[in-house]
């Protein structure tokens, strides 16, 4: 997924290992880009995940995120 | 270009997790704790505050702070943030000295000490993480719990008439004069963390100027503890939270104060003027004659109130700090000042001295019944036990110990008062160990009884008790 992402434009992205699939990010994204995996983690967790288009790059997503490291945003 | 990342005020792995995800914290999904770490991590960085500061981690929850944040680090213990924090910022006062505490260390265990530190203005930033729940020990009602929140001690729900209303910090704290600056501010939504990002700022920014106390009390959340999901769990904080713990500014002196302040430095104890005071303490006992002690004193003093039992080890401290000797006197006593039982223990020894505690003496003196029942078992083999015969029967056990049974509350009526029934002690005490001479016991009596109407009488005490020993 990630190869799709273009530099110019903003993006968020998730450490899929890091997520505790809280799902707050989701509930704060007003874009609505952010979605959870059907797959676990491999602490049981089902992560979120940039869907792919349409990031802002608000970074709120980051600030309603507890982890430290799990979420990354980038606004060129 | 922005990017949001994770801060360099944190380290890069942290420790306390296993597996593979180690950069992780060991908080719960959706926990408030994260989210407040990174404002606080975030903050240091963008006011350049990191190398300079002591991050005081408290007993709950957060006890981890020293495993995610890159600065220096200290684990009080539970409730004493404030306290070590104060300690801290005293002896640095160039440090910037963060106190983070949840509602149960902070507003339970630690209400005096936050309030304290508070009072005297310490230049020291508190953030209180307030999530209305013990959360590290399995979800039971905190100070700061709702009334109906259902916890695992409250499960019908907090009552006010069994358990108090809600406890309001940022408010209490925001009626004494000291404080610079106290805010309350929550992480329910979006709009929140950004007000909680700016006031965590401005309280590290009013430390670092020494502007003096800045308090921030942050509402989060604990979806465990609470048993909801994490989204729902703000929700409950923004609906029910808010309701009780209104956000907003409390206080804010913070453009009133010079900078600096508030910064206070207190030097180390002047070891010249320890000394002084020390050397006139020494004085009070007369010159100093070095003497022999034929072996360490271990001594217990044990009776009523009002006998002289504190007074008599007091004496027998001051003969052996006179001596050149290492000495304490530790008096135990019950709240009554006369009537009550009363002991104290006395060491005397040439080396110095670890514990005050006389748990097994080598000399004991008994001056009433209970006493002699009580301490009589502890004494060691060999060792001495002197004993009022005028007011305690029974004889100790003579195989074992070096028994003197003297009558001196007798004694001391004759010589005048029976108030120096305990001096009469003293003197069979010299005698029956050899520890001193009795000129040298009788001019350090001399110098170390105010009223001196009474030396000649006390002397005459003393020389009764020895001569009754030596004689005998």
């Amino acid at each position: 997924m990630t190869e799709k992402i273009a530099l110019d434009v903003p993006f968020m992205e998730v450490s899929g290992e890091l997520c505790k699939g809280c799902q707050l990010c989701l509930a704060v994204c007003p874009k609505s880009v952010i979605a959870i995996s059907d797959k676990l983690n491999s602490a049981s967790y089902h992560p979120a995940f940039y869907t792919g288009a349409d990031c802002t790059g608000c970074g709120l997503c980051f600030y309603a995120c507890p982890e430290p490291g799990a979420i990354r945003v980038v606004k060129p | 270009m922005k990017t949001f990342e994770k801060s360099n005020s944190f380290y890069q792995v942290f420790e306390r997790k296993s597996g593979p995800a180690k950069e992780a914290t060991h908080y719960c999904p959706g926990c408030g704790h994260g989210n407040v770490h990174k404002m606080i991590a975030e903050s240091m960085e963008e006011l350049d505050l990191t190398k300079r500061t002591v991050f005081v981690s408290p007993v709950g929850c957060s006890v981890f702070g020293y495993y995610y944040f890159d600065c220096g680090n200290f684990q009080a213990a539970h409730g004493r943030a404030a306290a070590v924090g104060t300690a801290i910022k005293r002896t640095n006062p160039d440090a910037i000295v963060i106190s983070y505490q949840g509602d149960g260390d902070l507003a339970a265990i630690g209400t005096a000490e936050t309030i304290h530190a508070a009072n005297r203005g310490e230049n020291i930033t508190v953030f209180f993480v307030n999530n209305a729940i013990y959360g590290m020990t399995g979800g039971q009602m905190a100070p700061t719990t709702m009334i109906g929140q259902r916890s695992a001690t409250t499960p019908l729900g907090r009552k006010e008439d069994i358990h108090g209303n809600p406890i309001r910090m940022a408010e209490m704290l925001a009626t004494l004069p000291a404080p610079t600056y106290i805010e309350r501010v929550a992480i329910g939504n979006s709009k929140h963390i950004m007000k909680a990002r700016k006031a965590i700022k401005k309280a590290l920014r009013i430390q670092a100027e020494g502007k003096g106390y800045s308090f921030v009390e942050i509402v989060s959340a604990c979806p465990t503890g609470w048993k909801m999901d994490p989204v729902n769990a703000r929700d409950w904080l923004v609906n029910d939270m808010l309701k009780v713990f209104p956000l907003g500014v409390f206080k804010d002196e913070s453009d009133n104060q010079d900078e600096d302040a508030w910064k206070r430095h207190f030097e180390p104890f002047d070891k010249a003027k320890v000394d002084v005071y020390l050397d006139r303490m020494k004085s009070a006992v007369g010159e100093i004659e070095p003497t022999v002690l034929p072996e360490d004193l271990n001594c217990k003093f044990a009776g009523f109130g009002g006998q002289g039992i504190l007074t008599l080890g007091l004496f027998l401290s001051q003969i052996g700090m006179r001596g050149g000797h290492h000495v304490s006197w530790f008096p135990a006593y019950g709240p009554e000042m006369r009537g009550g039982t009363a002991n104290c223990s006395v060491n005397l020894s040439s080396e110095r001295i670890g514990t005050p505690l006389v748990d097994h003496p080598n000399v004991l003196v008994v001056m009433n019944q209970p006493s002699l029942e009580l301490f009589e078992k502890d004494v060691v083999d060999g060792g001495t036990i002197i004993l009022d015969s005028t007011v305690v029967e029974g004889t100790p056990d003579t195989k074992r110990l070096n028994a003197v049974m003297i009558p001196a509350s007798d004694i001391a009526d004759e010589v005048g008062t029976p108030k120096v029934a305990n001096v009469v002690i003293l003197g069979a005490l010299v005698a029956a160990t050899d520890a001193f001479t009795p000129e040298f016991c009788e001019s350090t009596l001399r110098a170390i009884i105010k009223k001196k109407s009474l030396i000649d009488m006390n002397i005459e005490a003393f020389r009764r008790g020895y001569d009754f020993v030596k004689k005998a």
